[in-house]
């Protein structure tokens, strides 16, 4: 994209924290920590920085997104919704019998979710796999990836690094959303990932962290990533689980909560507070 | 065996009676340990974890290797416990577990949570509708499916003393009460709930609820129905399969599970194998689950009593 317009992305990103809460309320349940902790790379990726259709979502020059952590589907559907891959109100029906949005991520019934994931793992070794595809193909265009911090635990997302970097894919950018917990609490409480760049740097990746809630950060790093050639590349995104949801910042474990409109009143009004005052998304401390 | 007085729905969760019962097992033998995969909180086992720690390991989000670690600590004397929810439990493990657990001759104990519809809103990736049909392929391995916390109460100790490769199938929340807590629950020895002429349900895990209901149905229209609560998959009770089909002459199976290669598939080897009558399966038809409550997924994939009933008529006129 030639001139990113940062505030609309920053605006997007609220959009999508504000959508999220809304359906995940809707729902009466919902993985809200992890769903609002990429709202910033997604309102990066879906406000300017991938090249997409949203009335032609299998376009075939199109970036591509594999939400690894598929859990965090009602983020995405926000983005999407937002952005007009389907209309607004189908956000009312997330996890509601016979939905085209359920939890985890599913190509088969979502316009505009690339693969379907909800088994954690899996979903980096499918983007390798369409990044190969692409390029046999002839097609330039960039595949993204999201990943948990806590998903990498698991070994198939090592040796999906080890097959992108042998392979020397340059067209996949793998973002981990580092917002240090899992689901049964902080990274290093359960089973420490020690140095998550470094590792993907020991596969051959090129590594950056950015501030993951900085929409500027995150659109230069992957503008940094586009002229890595030769390997793929990862961009560690330093935030926190819940960001910028007041009642899941504050609580012990946000993974999965219930939600009532109560809650998500409050929510948005904190949001919109915090975007007033230029404290968004994280109010003050945290930013 | 003693059924309960009521059907009411119980107080207590299912994962709260398994962990109780863990740690009253775990305080009278140090070798039990728990492996847990980032699901520790969800299945139910933090209480353990904070009474044992030092016999408790959260490998985080790596299934296969928590399985692999099973059987390594099994190897070297322990009696492990692996809990997930139940697709990871099965599917995801399913090398390591019949590798290094069973093929090795090891002994491990692995849970999967919220089987089949019970996984609700986690949807079509996490609903198990061949985890039975998995784990019943693994030679030597025992399948058991939980009815009520009694039962939990009653078999988890039998599965400490057990040497081998054990799966359970656990529902997390709360299931309708169907045995009274004096009950004696013999795994592998199914339990008649209800004795009938007509026709046999043979069912387990939530469909023994379904199927007390549907035969309570069956009885107001005269027709006898005998209930089977079949919660040990395998090894199968064969002689109270073919004294059902010796008895009533027609067979109802009924599980929260893929009709392919689960509970109606272990029944109908044993039927036509020694006493071939009719049969019909309630179950999933060969499909993958969906989004949403409870209720309504019982209903989408044809797992409530009415269905039962429904079969349990069509399977009599086919005698
Ligand atoms: C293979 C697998 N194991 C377990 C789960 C259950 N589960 C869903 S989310 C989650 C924690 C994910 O933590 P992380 O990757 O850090 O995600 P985030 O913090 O972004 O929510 C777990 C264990 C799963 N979906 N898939
Ligand atoms: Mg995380």
């Amino acid at each position: 994209m030639q001139n990113p317009n940062f505030e609309y992305m920053r605006r997007l990103s609220a959009d999508i924290r504000v959508e999220t809460v809304k359906a995940i309320s809707k729902a009466g349940a919902g993985h809200i920590g992890g769903a609002v902790s990429i709202a910033d790379v997604l309102a990066v990726l879906y406000g300017g920085a991938m090249n997409i259709r949203p009335s032609d979502p299998d376009w075939e020059h199109r970036d591509w997104l594999v939400l690894s952590k598929g859990h965090a589907g009602p983020g995405l559907y926000a983005a999407l919704a937002l952005t007009g891959y389907f209309p607004m109100d189908w956000l009312d029906t997330v996890n509601k019998p016979g939905t085209r949005l359920p939890s985890h991520c599913d190509m088969k019934r979502t316009p505009g979710i690339d693969m379907t994931t909800g088994s954690l793992g899996q979903g980096l070794s499918a983007a390798v796999g369409i990044a190969l595809g692409n390029r046999i193909n002839g097609i330039e265009s960039y595949v993204y990836c999201i990943v948990g911090d806590g998903e990498i635990n698991e070994g198939q997302i090592w040796e999906a690094a080890q097959t992108a970097s042998h392979n020397k894919i340059d067209n996949l950018i793998l973002f981990v959303d580092w917002n240090k917990k899992q689901l049964d609490g902080k990274l290093e409480d359960v089973n420490d990932p020690i140095d998550i760049a470094g590792k993907f740097e020991a596969f051959g990746f090129e590594a950056q962290t950015v501030k993951g809630y900085d929409v500027e950060e995150i659109y230069s790093a992957i503008e940094r990533a586009k002229k890595v050639k030769g390997k793929p590349s990862v961009i560690v995104l330093d935030t926190l689980k819940g960001l910028g949801i007041c009642f899941a910042e504050n609580a012990v474990t946000c993974h999965f909560m219930a939600v009532d409109e109560k809650m998500e009143k409050e929510a948005i009004d904190v949001i919109e507070k915090r975007y007033e005052q230029g404290a968004y998304p994280g109010g003050e401390s945290r930013k | 065996m003693r059924i309960a007085s009521n059907h009411d729905l119980e107080t207590v969760e299912m994962r709260k009676a398994f962990v109780e019962t863990l740690i009253q097992e775990g305080n009278k033998n140090s070798r039990i340990v728990t492996v847990n995969s980032d699901l520790c909180s969800s299945m139910g086992i933090t209480d353990f974890v904070k009474i044992f720690p030092d016999r408790s390991f959260n490998v985080g989000i790596q299934e296969s290797n928590g399985v692999g670690v099973s059987a390594g600590l099994s190897a070297a004397g322990m009696i492990p416990f692996f809990h997930t929810f139940a697709v990871f439990a099965s599917r995801r493990v399913f090398d390591q577990a019949f590798v290094s657990c069973a093929y090795a001759g090891l002994n491990v104990k692995i849970v999967g949570g919220d089987p089949g519809v019970t996984a609700t809103t986690n949807g079509g990736t996490h609903m198990s509708f061949e985890d039975i049909a998995l784990m019943r392929a693994i030679p030597t391995a025992r399948v058991i499916e939980f009815s009520d916390t009694t039962m939990v109460r009653k078999v988890v100790p039998q599965v400490v003393e057990h040497y081998g490769v054990d799966y359970m199938r656990l529902m997390r929340k709360c299931l309708h009460r169907i045995y009274d807590e004096s009950s004696e629950i013999i795994v592998g020895k199914a339990n008649v709930l209800r004795e009938g002429t007509d026709v046999t349900i043979i069912a387990c895990g939530l469909e023994v609820y379904e199927a007390l209901t549907a035969a309570q149905q069956l009885e107001e229209e005269g027709i006898s129905a005998r209930v089977v609560d079949m919660f040990t998959i395998k090894p199968l009770d064969n002689e109270c399969v073919i004294e059902s089909a010796k008895k009533t002459g027609a067979i109802v199976t009924a599980e929260n599970h893929n009709i392919i290669n689960g509970l109606g598939s272990a029944v109908a080897e044993v039927l036509v194998e020694n006493i071939p009558v009719p049969m019909e399966r309630v179950g999933a038809q060969d499909e993958f689950g969906e989004v949403g409550p409870q209720n309504y997924l019982m209903e989408r994939f044809n797992l409530t009593s009415k269905t039962i009933y429904e079969k349990a008529k069509r399977v009599i006129s086919r005698k």
